[in-house]
């Protein structure tokens, strides 16, 4: 009974009780789900190298298929057939199980994206996405968090250096970025006032300025995208497979078809951030529809697919145009910067939902606690450096950085005056 | 009101499935936490064991009980654990052959049966079997879970809720000035030995 009350909750299909005609329904929209999880991968992947190549005055992939878009296809395929190899001081049955706990959960996010408007097909009401569960958008951070086990023991059960230092990257990362991306994923919960997908997206329509991008400022998007990007591992901050460091990060010594599902759930988890993007900033799946019979369904689904598209182009851009942050310098972004001002921005959001005073006392807390929190910022990096550090440096640097600076400076004069 | 109740008391096939599923998954975890001789997958195991207590929560349509419990504890917590575990050494199995305090194994045996006892006791009060009774009232539905929690800890349990606050507070504190070493310690500081040791030249960006 209590299962049953849980399902009725969101989507209107359950109204009327369970039979067969809805169980059908749903599972043609988790396999249709599933369908559109695969084929968006191959296309990402497709337009990535594609993208990538002519950004970089390249050809990219033009064999297989029009335009080189079965290349994907091809490389699946391939991947399949090769030998499947187990390091001999790897942890077996871990080693086996971490490719499937990065693949399930990406799968399993897309599932709370409300990917149009709600249809009726033979009486049987339901909305455009898999499922509405009360937890919503939780949903998808529970499922993040999970994700990282993926990439955790894929590199501790190699048993092999550089893909442990991976995956103790990997747990420190993505635990710094959850914490930042949460609240500015809870800004969105404020406005709204519901955990739900669907409310989220059905509180933004009407125009573009209705869109949380811009009714709670930038900041919160921003903050979101950053830590999206540190989540899937994407560069530029992609040092948990920093391949000029570490080989090839976590997956080096993974092959065949266990390779090739890390690499489905990395790009597929860049889709469907994507979407989660869309669907809290940009409306989802809301936009102008024109005034023509009985297609009323389609144009939700296009503007949906249109914004995702955006956003998968630029995850793209930003690898084709930003070099790798160091990984250091990640965390201090992580902790020092986005973590205070992501709690700074939900505070005073916050605080204007309440009433304009609450917000100008808010406003006058941030500050005082951002001046609080900035002198301790000076004070440590005082500390870090004098000769009498209570904490040690990270890593000592073998040449002066002065010296390097002279030694860039004038290799790039010479450069020039050639 | 008193529907809730009943309805949260009768039990359909479903939900005994569920139940039976989260109860296996927490109690293979639990067992797998203390057999494990790699302290990473025992680490593995407690996941297990805190998916099934959140599995448990949704039966109880505590959806959002479920999806924190998932977050915090298996998305942070255990992460951590294992970001220690690798830190400090993988491959480090300890020596289980010899009781590290003396008489603890009688003293562990002792405290699982006060526990089970306990438990038995509590679970023949019916209230405590049925689930009808709970701090925040009767379940109102799906979406309100999240606004009955809140207002249990910001009104009748705000002192609870600030002492917790507070002790975590405390213990982040408390982490900070352990990892912190004195000033004047240098000399005798086992990062520098090690540096020696290896040959590594101190002070060269200097």
């Amino acid at each position: 009974m209590s299962l049953m009350n849980l399902l009725a909750s969101g989507d209107p299909l359950y109204a009327n009780g369970v039979n067969w005609v809805v169980i059908l329904i749903v599972v043609i929209k988790v396999l249709l789900s599933f369908g559109i999880c695969l084929v968006s991968v191959m296309l990402m992947i497709w337009g990535e190298r594609k993208i990538i190549s002519d950004m970089q005055s390249r050809i990219g992939p033009n064999r297989a298929g029009p335009w080189g878009m079965m290349q994907t296809l091809a490389d699946g395929i391939k991947l399949f057939f090769k030998e499947d190899l187990i390091p001999d001081k790897s942890s077996r049955f871990v080693f086996k199980l971490a490719p499937f706990l990065s693949l399930v959960p990406a799968l399993v996010v897309f599932a709370i994206v409300p990917l149009g408007g709600v249809v009726t097909i033979g009486g049987y009401t339901t909305e455009i996405q898999v499922a509405d569960p009360p937890m919503g958008i939780l949903l998808a951070l529970a499922l993040s968090a999970i994700g990282v086990y993926g990439v955790m023991l894929a590199g501790w059960s190699s048993g092999s250096k550089y893909p442990l230092m991976s995956s103790v990257r990997a747990s420190a990362q993505m635990i710094s970025y959850e914490a930042a991306m949460g609240m500015s994923v809870l800004t969105v919960v404020l406005v709204t006032s519901s955990l739900s997908t669907r409310t989220m997206v059905d509180s933004q329509g009407g125009g573009p300025w209705h869109w949380n991008v811009i009714r709670l400022g930038v900041v919160p998007f921003i903050i979101f995208l950053m830590a999206a990007i540190a989540e899937t591992n994407r560069p530029p901050f992609d040092v948990v497979e920093a391949d000029s460091e570490l080989v090839g990060g976590f997956h080096t010594e993974y092959s065949s078809i266990r390779f090739a599902l890390f690499y489905l759930a990395e790009f597929l988890n860049t889709v469907t951030m994507s979407a989660i993007m869309v669907t809290l900033f940009f409306g989802g799946p809301s936009g102008w529809i024109p005034p023509i019979p009985h297609l009323q369904w389609l144009f939700p689904i296009l503007w949906f697919v249109g914004k995702t598209v955006a956003f998968c182009y630029l995850f793209i851009w930003l690898r084709g145009a930003l070099p790798r942050a160091r990984y250091d310098k990640l965390m201090e972004l992580g902790w020092r910067r986005l973590i205070p001002l992501s709690l700074g921005w939900m505070l005073l959001v916050a605080g204007f939902l309440v009433s304009p005073w609450w917000g100008l006392g808010m406003i006058v807390a941030i500050v005082i606690g951002g001046v609080i929190l900035g002198r301790a910022f000076k004070l440590g990096s005082e500390l870090e450096l004098s000769d009498t550090a209570v904490l040690p440096p990270v890593a000592k640097r073998i040449v002066p950085p002065e010296l390097v600076r002279d030694l860039s400076d004038r290799d790039e004069k010479d450069e020039s005056g050639s | 009101m008193n529907t809730m109740m009943v309805l949260a008391t009768t039990k359909t096939i479903p939900d005994l499935l569920v139940f039976f599923v989260g109860a296996a998954m927490i109690l293979v975890g639990a067992v797998g936490v203390i057999i494990s001789r790699n302290p990473v997958h025992s680490a593995l195991c407690l996941v297990l064991t805190l998916f099934g207590v959140a599995v448990l929560f949704i039966e109880q349509q505590a959806d959002f009980l479920a999806v924190v419990q998932v977050i915090v504890y298996a998305g942070a917590i255990v992460v951590l654990f294992l970001f220690v575990i690798m830190f400090l050494g993988v491959d480090r199995t300890e020596e289980l052959g010899e009781d590290r305090l003396r008489g603890q194994r009688p003293f562990a045996v002792a405290l699982v049966l006060l526990i089970v006892a306990s438990i038995v006791a509590l679970g023949s009060e019916a209230k405590w079997s049925g689930g009808a009774s709970s701090v925040v009232g009767p379940n109102q539905g799906p979406y309100q879970n999240v606004a009955d929690l809140g207002k249990a800890i910001f009104t009748d349990y705000l002192f609870a809720f600030e002492l917790t606050a507070g002790l975590v507070v405390i213990a982040v504190v408390g982490a900070v000035v352990l990892a912190r070493r004195s000033a004047d310690s240098n000399s005798d500081d086992a990062d520098a030995q090690l540096l020696s040791a290896q040959g590594q030249p101190e002070g060269v960006d200097q």
